[in-house]
């Protein structure tokens, strides 16, 4: 057995979420994400009140899904980011969100523990790739996901050239991918 | 439904702006049909969904309200709103499932319009700052020689088409932008059904095709 993790932590909580509806691990992953989730959606342009509401079905959405969290396909901090995002899209944009069809389950419905594992230490070497890029580039990746902004109105509100940003972002994009290696 | 024989992927660019949610909503249908039949772009889109969940994890925070765990909590215990989930695949269908939500059924559910030259479109009901529409095109017949205003993403749903650049056959995606001008061909056994989608209107360049588009909102 592997030491806990806090991500093995927080994939627990959601475990515990679903199988015993526990109030106490949700509050921990409350404490821990609803604050993150409210600054998303504050930079993607919510006031204070809408996206205080927002964060909170974005939890309550957390607790009704749990049992289709696959801790195999995503980390809790990127589920919590699609269920944030898809709640932005419904709520600032008033748009529909056309999602892939789901892949078919085969017959195991359990996750593979040694993908849960590679997945968890992929998700720390995403958050320290990104927190080593330059930070020209870092910001533009921020600014790409968390803005709601397409690249010429990114470019519009930075002065950039649009040439300049999408060599920045794809250059973030290189660099990710090489350390990821 | 999946296919592995698709050659012609989604952008980086597509990927991206489609994880972090700032698509117009006929682009978003574009990226949700392709990557339901391309598993190279679906492992493609969840690497930028983790790039989304690790920025989320780093952006930050914003007090909530004193009192925004209970209110969650209460939320909670009046069942709130369950999220649409999306449909399940069904076996042979030509149309991956999100397409189907907007067309209402499969390919025999569409309600095609003539377009000049035995090519049919129906347009698709999405947001208004982007089009989509798809397109028969009959075997060995061109769609008109058309320029952009914007940029334009076409996915093969059946058949294929040959322009100057390649051949597209079904899951393939073609991304076209303001310069290029092309003529598909659709080409091989099946007649062509494409789905186009357009951040501007098309601009055809002969007479007849303009004054379609005029009256017919291509």
């Amino acid at each position: 057995m592997v030491a806990k993790t806090r991500e093995a932590e927080w994939i627990g909580h959601i475990v515990r979420i679903h199988a015993d509806k526990d109030q106490t691990a949700f509050a921990e992953l409350f404490r821990h994400f609803a604050p993150r989730v409210k600054a998303f959606l504050m930079k993607s342009g919510a006031d204070a009140a809408l996206a205080e509401e927002c964060t909170q079905e974005v939890m309550a959405t957390l607790w009704h899904k749990a049992h289709m969290f696959d801790p195999a396909r995503a980390s809790v901090a990127t589920w919590i980011f699609t269920i944030a995002r898809n709640r932005k899209i419904d709520m600032l944009r008033k748009q529909r969100r056309p999602e892939p069809e789901d892949l078919p389950w085969g017959p195991e419905q359990e996750p593979d523990q040694a993908d849960v594992m590679a997945l968890q230490q992929e998700s720390a070497r995403l958050g320290q790739a990104l927190s080593r890029l330059p930070e020209k580039q870092r910001e533009l990746v921020e600014k790409a996901y968390f803005g709601d902004l397409s690249h010429s109105e990114i470019a519009a509100e930075t002065g950039l050239p649009l040439g300049t940003i999408k060599s920045r972002i794809r250059l973030a994009l290189e660099k990710l991918r090489h350390e990821m290696k | 439904m999946r296919n592995g024989t698709i050659k012609h992927h989604l952008s980086d660019a597509m990927l991206m702006a489609y994880s972090a949610g700032t698509l117009p909503e006929a682009f978003s249908l574009a990226v949700a049909t392709h990557v339901s039949m391309c598993d190279e772009c679906r492992a493609r889109l969840a690497s930028f969904e983790s790039v989304g969940g690790a920025l989320l994890e780093d952006c930050g925070d914003v007090a909530v309200a004193d009192d925004s765990l209970a209110q969650t909590l209460s939320r909670i215990s009046n069942g709130a709103s369950q999220p649409i989930m999306a449909s399940a695949p069904v076996a042979d269908a030509i149309f991956p499932a999100p397409l189907r939500d907007y067309v209402g059924g499969d390919a025999d559910a569409v309600r095609w319009k003539p377009v000049g030259g035995g090519v049919r479109q129906a347009v698709l009901k999405t947001s208004s700052d982007a089009t989509a529409r798809l397109l028969y095109i009959p075997s060995g017949t061109a769609v008109p020689d058309h320029g952009h205003e914007g940029s334009e993403l076409t996915l093969v749903l059946q058949g294929a088409f040959r322009d100057e650049h390649d051949l597209f056959a079904r899951g393939d995606v073609e991304m076209a932008d303001e310069e290029m001008h092309h003529t598909p061909i659709a080409e091989g056994d099946e007649d062509c059904i494409c789905l186009a989608v357009t951040d501007a209107p098309l601009r055809f360049n002969a007479l007849l095709p303009r004054v379609a588009q005029r009256f017919m909102g291509i």
